[in-house]
């Protein structure tokens, strides 16, 4: 909730939000410290408000919608296939898991079956998407606490995972590459043998990272037992993904409660009792061994076949046919300007992004324009447990945890 | 099973006998269900708008653990106008049920469940701030994404996706 500067202190007064302490009680002196929202280490524009006694964090009070669009407003006037570019722009760190999620919420409505093809190269996208959102996670996270390194190195995987979504979608970060139905493209030749010579070299790369921070003694000290959240803490605030797993809830989306094929991979899901900053650290980082797993099975097992569902009300012709056939030429007609129907109903489909659950829920009354689009966004619910992270902790594990739960901001906002 | 919604109270007890949600809600109480539906493998059940703490509190001890998400739908013009979608998720059984309320437009009111699941708290922050449904007994019912001084509430039908200039 955007507000100047002047009134702020009137604002963190007001007793809803802080009240300093130092009245009721004489031993105690308080001050009230604003973060944000222009802070590096808030990886966005998130504005957190903290009560500080000394160096403790006393209350800790977060103020989002700097970032606020009205993406899930906006769904509401265009075509469902219109709406795809949009869920990129929600979370500028795993376009794909939010294109997935939102094509098999459409798909469950319209009860269109995907081929393997498709399926497959699905997985493997959201795989690679995994690894890159986790690098630019831990090359982030590394910075907050000083080490400046761990970034470059990071960054310089990223920028070829950056590469091959270029490759295959035209862009970098925006790759909308997936459609109701299927995926846009096929890949270009030299795709596979690309994503496979990167895969190759990723465990080596990790280890690196792992070289870099894991026996370093200031990282150590910055991370162990610091931000602590319980199982029963994290399952109560809405926490989900990586630090759920880290508190010790042996619970992913992929495994328990498979979409697109993931039934058919076999993977660890990586879980650790600690709850804490390091456990959320160890956690993500068994988890990029475990994408590259996933992303491996998944070239190795790479069907052939179409990519697209034969669905040819939903699905836009291919050009060749759309040049020769008169058919497809009119489908392809009505699709662009008319878009298609959807059955009246409602669904939830939830798929695991780097965060956590990311759930689509889409209400559809039988037009071309989803009556009602709302995503359900992992880092909007565990920001909610960042007070319970950081109340009674050191002011500097502040920017420790914000790391660790990788936020991104544009999800949250919408 | 998948292709056939399966809707009605009656007919969606008769074909989920086993399921957890139902068994303790129905033998809670009688009546807390107003209406049923499973459709595309989705429970949805419709709980009596003053009872959905309640509800929640029953199914969160039949097993359903986790609060996946809260929204609302705006059915305008029809009455009543407001849906509010509640999904919950239990890890146990893997899998989620929706309960749904709906709320009329005279008194957009329904009762917090930030009691049963803190969780729900910036949820509930934010349909009141996109919707105007109101939550009783929330600890903290601001505005979350639109600034405080704001007028009126962006999600529903009512307001112009361009807004008003």
């Amino acid at each position: 909730m955007p507000r100047s500067m002047p009134e702020l202190a009137e604002f963190v007064a007001t007793e809803r939000l802080v009240k300093p302490s130092h009245e009721q009680d004489s031993q105690s002196h308080t001050m009230v410290l604003n973060m944000g929202p222009q802070h590096p280490s808030t990886h966005g524009v998130l504005r957190v408000v903290v009560e500080i006694d000394g160096e403790t964090v006393v209350k800790l009070v977060t103020d989002i919608g700097y970032l606020h669009t009205g993406i899930e407003k906006n769904c509401e006037a265009k075509f469902y296939q219109q709406v795809v570019p949009m869920t990129d722009r929600i979370d500028y760190l795993c376009p794909m898991t939010n294109n997935l999620a939102y094509c098999l919420a459409v798909e469950k409505l319209l009860q269109l079956e995907i081929p393997p093809r498709g399926q497959w190269m699905r997985v493997l996208m959201n795989e690679l998407t995994r690894l890159q959102s986790h690098l630019v996670w831990l090359g982030t996270h590394a910075m907050d606490i000083g080490a400046l390194t761990v970034f470059l190195y990071c960054f310089r995987e990223r920028e070829e995972l950056l590469r091959l979504f270029e490759a295959i979608a035209g862009q970098r970060m925006m790759t909308s590459y997936f459609r109701v139905g299927g995926l846009a493209l096929e890949p270009p030749l030299d795709f596979f043998p690309r994503v496979r010579a990167l895969l190759k070299r990723m465990p080596e790369k990790i280890d690196e990272y792992q070289n870099l921070l894991t026996g370093n003694p200031i990282w150590v000290n910055r991370l162990k037992g610091v931000g602590h959240l319980t199982a029963e803490q994290a399952i109560a605030l809405g926490v989900t993904g990586p630090p759920l797993r880290a508190s010790g809830v042996d619970w992913d989306l992929r495994r328990d409660m498979p979409y697109s094929g993931y039934e058919n991979f076999q993977f660890r899901v990586p879980t650790s009792t600690d709850g804490d900053v390091w456990a959320r650290y160890w956690v993500r980082l068994e988890e990029m061994r475990e994408s590259v797993k996933i992303a491996t099975q998944a070239l190795d097992g790479m069907p052939e076949g179409p990519i697209q569902a034969d669905a040819p009300k939903v699905v836009l012709p291919d050009r060749e046919k759309m040049k020769t056939e008169m058919e497809a030429l009119i489908y392809h007609f009505k699709i662009v300007t008319e878009g298609f129907t959807v059955p009246a109903g409602e669904v939830y489909q939830a798929v695991e992004s780097p965060r956590g659950e990311m759930g689509y829920y889409v209400v559809s009354d039988g037009t071309a324009k989803p009556y009602r689009v709302h995503m359900r966004n992992p880092s909007f619910a565990t920001l909610q447990a960042l007070p319970a992270m950081c109340e009674g902790r050191l002011l500097a594990d502040v920017v420790a945890v914000i790391g660790s739960i990788d936020i991104v901001l544009g999800e949250i906002d919408r | 099973m998948a292709n056939e919604p399966i809707i009605g109270k009656e007919a969606v007890l008769t074909a989920l006998p086993g399921n957890r949600a139902i068994e303790a809600l129905s033998s809670a109480d009688s009546q807390i269900i107003t209406d049923a539906r499973f459709d595309r493998n989705e429970l949805t059940l419709t709980i009596q708008r003053e009872k959905i703490r309640s509800a929640c509190e029953i199914v969160r001890a039949a097993g359903y653990n986790f609060f996946s998400d809260l929204t609302a739908v705006d059915w305008y013009p029809a009455e009543p106008r407001f849906q509010l979608s509640y999904h919950l998720l239990s890890h146990h059984l893997k899998e989620r049920v929706r309960l749904k309320v709906m709320v009329s437009t005279d008194d957009p009111a329904v009762e917090s469940i930030t009691s049963v699941w803190p969780a729900s708290n910036s949820y509930e922050r934010e349909v009141w701030d996109l919707f105007g449904v109101r939550f009783q007994g929330h600890p903290d019912l601001r505005r979350i994404m639109m600034p405080e001084e704001w007028e009126g509430h962006p999600l529903q039908k009512t307001y112009p996706v361009e807004g008003y200039r």
